[in-house]
């Protein structure tokens, strides 16, 4: 029985390995959820020894420790204020300099840590060879050697972690960087000034606040003037005295010098323990990169890649797509056989089945998107195609690593919109979350296929490009403006690494793929279960309908008009009258179908709409058809397959409801409009969840249903009135 | 010079780093020293952004970024 708890923090600059380790210590148990009040992902995993449970805490990969941005900022507080009992800092040994740059700010902080060298096998590769023992002795601190991918060092990670828990070490107060003769007084003048002014205890120890204050930390500002008061005004102003004098000694900010000073430090300490032993061999990752970011080559390679990876999530997404709509249908039917008729089977099969089933039916292509994603950012491949496409991102003020989450909305904006989680700035984030929508999912092509092929025959293709077209204008322009308004600031600095490239592992890539799978999956336990809850409602409510025409003695009528005569023919006059009677009453049923969803309150809802909708050349039936498709953007065919009398069955291939549409008031003109507005209005329900997710906020997910709906009225509604001002349609 | 007028396959070594606070401090923090070699290793395909070596690692830069950057003792190779 585990009798102790321990909790360990992993740091580490991007692209060390540290989501590998971290797979390899807490294996499959592990909890994806969002650090508090931002939407940085927080990862945390547990395992147990016969001592200890521990519980490991994924930190942010980062370069620096500074409070410039929200992930740093979320590492930081972490180490600070949660106070983990160790902290293990993941160094890329191939890259140990850049590396040694976060680990001597780690060392600063008043917490236990342990270095972690990984992939020193590759660095061995390359000539490199790292004395540890002479590391340690250097800075201090307990170094470790691992390699992540082959599993290698997680026992002797795991036995120093616990010792180092365990045992009562001083925290390094010598062998610490040397700031230089003028700032380290400063340093000293200003935590004396701070011993003696605070009478409150200050959170931190005061070497650390004092260093920051001299780098115009804006957060330990903060806290310093919350924990201190009132003192607090003094110690800055002493602090921005200070600041000034180094300012006019070094003719340079006091926090650039002291870049300096650490990397003056870091470069002592690679010259006593690196060991360059050979010149470097071939440098695979670099020739791979000579082909997939060649100037003519790197392009098509890029396109090719996204090709294949459509392809896949579409053709073989087929396929279980498939198993899931009949399972959906056979679970629906043999439940509605279980349970007796009435409101409880209608609410059971046709509100919560049908309505969940309609998204779970995405899951497979949601899967399979998501292993390619994974498969692209564990590789390495991800930071090569924002390289690629940044000059055309850049364009909207987005960085080159939003175009694979655009290029996914194309398939489904929900699973594309999680993968807004690999943009580092938040900015970005919500702006390519917002403008998302309008790259045109596959649930709005029945649609268009639907109506361009109704009212535009041949020229069907073109018209359904320029839709797709459409959409990416909008969203550029859209992108433009909502950069030089709400998300007003600069574009994120495309200071990117390009790692090397590295074999993926199975296991990291299923994980990573099942942990942004199950978000969608409990989206569709929640938020969509209850929306299909409400558009059943309304579309089956009241439930007693005063009809026009008494249906059932009519269908009744028939039958009985029927059977003497079916019952005395033979042969082919007996199958023609049997195909009439069931003709006959399911034009009837179709009749009835319309009436009631008609006389229901989503039909008198979009009655009541009829004046939103008539200026965008909509009447009531595509009002009440873009209303249900809140639910999923494909229903709209659907329900207008309800509204124009051919029975729900329909699908966008249907020739019966082409005719129908044909023979209604609509026009081409009209047609076309309400392909735009169901191009952008309202996200649909599982698209909204996302968004609330993902932006942490009910206030951008309103927003987004507010400017989209919005827009699209504004768009359909200059088409139509346009179109008719110039004597289309 | 500044780092952006380098071509693919010159090495310069780093003068002094411009910008404003936040970016600059951030590539000083990737390590664009006062005195460090930066290899040019290749433009996008586009022209922008530019791949570059420093300290063993290869880092992107928008062009427009690299501006900021002043550069000296440009030669050729690595």
């Amino acid at each position: 029985m585990p009798e102790k708890s321990i909790t360990i923090a992993l740091a580490g600059n991007p692209n060390s390995g540290k989501s590998t380790i971290f797979n390899n210590l807490t294996g499959t148990r592990q909890k994806v959820g969002n650090w508090p009040g931002v939407t940085v992902e927080k990862k945390e995993g547990h395992l147990k020894t016969n001592v200890y449970d521990l519980s490991v805490v994924d930190l942010p990969g980062t370069y620096s420790l500074t409070a410039y941005s929200i992930e740093e900022i979320v590492a930081r507080n972490f180490i600070l204020d949660e106070k983990p009992d160790v902290v293990v800092d993941i160094i890329d040994a191939s890259n140990l300099e850049r590396n040694l740059y976060l680990a001597t700010q780690l060392r600063e902080l008043d917490t236990k840590v342990i270095f972690v060298l990984n992939m020193a096998d590759l660095a061995r590769e390359r000539g490199v060879k790292i004395d540890a023992d002479k590391l340690s002795e250097l800075l201090d601190v307990p170094v470790v050697f691992t390699v992540g991918n082959r599993n290698k060092g997680t026992r002797d990670l795991l036995e120093t972690i616990m010792s180092v828990a365990e045992a009562e070490i001083d925290l390094p107060r010598t062998r610490r960087v040397y700031y230089g003769k003028d700032i380290e007084k400063a340093v000293g003048e200003l935590s004396e000034f701070i011993k003696e002014k605070t009478t409150a205890e200050l959170p931190y120890h005061t070497r650390w606040v004092a260093i920051k204050l001299l780098e115009n930390d804006g957060i330990v500002k903060e806290r310093v003037l919350q924990s201190a008061n009132p003192k607090g005004e003094a110690i800055l102003q002493e602090a921005e005295l200070k600041r000034q004098r180094l300012r006019d000694f070094f003719d340079e900010e006091p926090e650039i010098v002291m870049t300096d000073h650490r990397y003056g430090f870091i470069a002592g300490i690679v010259k006593e323990v690196v060991k360059t032993v050979s010149k470097q061999r071939v440098d695979v990752s670099r020739q791979i990169d000579q082909v997939l970011t060649n100037r003519l080559l790197g392009l098509p390679i890029f396109v090719f890649f996204i090709w294949a990876m459509f392809q896949l999530t579409f053709s073989l997404g087929a396929y279980p797509m498939d198993w899931i709509d009949a399972g959906v249908g056979w679970l629906g039917q043999a439940v509605g056989q279980i349970l007796p008729e009435g409101l409880f089977r209608d609410l059971i099969v046709d509100g919560m089945i049908a309505g969940m089933g309609s998204v779970a039916i995405f899951l497979p292509n949601i899967l399979i998107l998501f292993f390619c994603i994974a498969l692209f950012e564990d590789s390495g491949y991800m930071a090569r195609a924002a390289f690629l496409m940044d000059k055309v991102m850049h364009l909207i003020g987005l960085h080159g690593k939003s175009f694979i989450p655009m290029l996914m909305g194309f398939g489904c904006n929900a699973p594309a919109i999680m993968a807004t989680r690999t943009l580092e700035s938040e900015k970005d984030r919500i702006l390519t979350i917002l403008i998302n929508p309008l790259m045109s999912c596959a649930a709005r092509l029945p649609v268009y296929i639907l109506l361009a092929g109704a009212f535009f025959g041949a020229r069907a293709g073109n018209v359904i490009f320029s839709i797709y077209a459409l959409g990416i204008v909008l969203a550029i322009s859209i992108g433009r403006l909502f950069r030089s308004t709400l998300l007003r600031g600069k574009v994120a600095p495309f200071v990117m690494e390009l790692p090397p490239y590295r074999v993926p592992m199975l296991k990291g890539l299923l994980i990573h793929m099942w942990d942004r799978s199950k978000i969608f999956l409990r989206k569709i336990g929640g938020v969509i279960l209850i929306g299909s809850v409400v558009v059943w409602f309304l579309s089956a409510f009241p439930r007693e309908v005063q009809f026009s025409r008494d249906y059932e003695a009519e269908i009744a009528g028939i039958s009985d008009h029927y059977r003497p005569l079916i019952s005395a023919a033979h042969g082919d006059l007996r199958e023609r009258l049997l195909g009439k009677k069931d003709e006959t009453i399911s034009g009837l049923e179709t009749l009835q179908a319309r009436e009631k969803i008609e006389r229901s309150y989503i039909g008198r809802l979009g009655r009541v709409l009829t004046p939103v909708f008539a200026p965008i050349g909509m009447d009531w039936r595509g009002s009440v058809a873009v209303l249900t498709g809140f639910v999923a953007k494909e229903i709209v065919v659907s329900t207008m397959g309800v509204l124009y009398t051919v029975g729900a069955d329909e699908d966008e291939k249907s020739e019966a409801l082409k005719v129908a549409l044909r023979k209604s008031n609509m026009t081409p003109l009209s047609a076309y409009a309400m392909m735009t507005f169901v191009l952008i209005y309202v996200p649909c329900l599982a698209t909204v969840a996302v968004i609330r997710r993902e932006t942490n906020s009910w206030k951008w997910a309103a927003f987004s249903i507010t400017y989209s709906t919005t827009l699209a009225w504004l768009v359909a509604f200059m088409i139509y009135q346009g179109g008719k001002a110039i004597g289309l349609g | 010079m500044n780092l952006s007028e380098l071509k693919e396959g010159q090495t310069a070594t780093v003068a002094r780093v411009g910008g404003d606070g936040h970016f600059r401090r951030r590539l000083l923090e990737m390590g664009f020293l006062r005195g460090t070699e930066v290899y040019v290793e290749k433009y996008a395909p586009l022209r922008d952004p530019i791949e570059l070596i420093l300290k063993g690692y290869h880092l992107s830069l928008r062009v427009d970024e690299a501006a900021n950057i002043d550069v000296e003792e440009v030669r050729s190779g690595e």
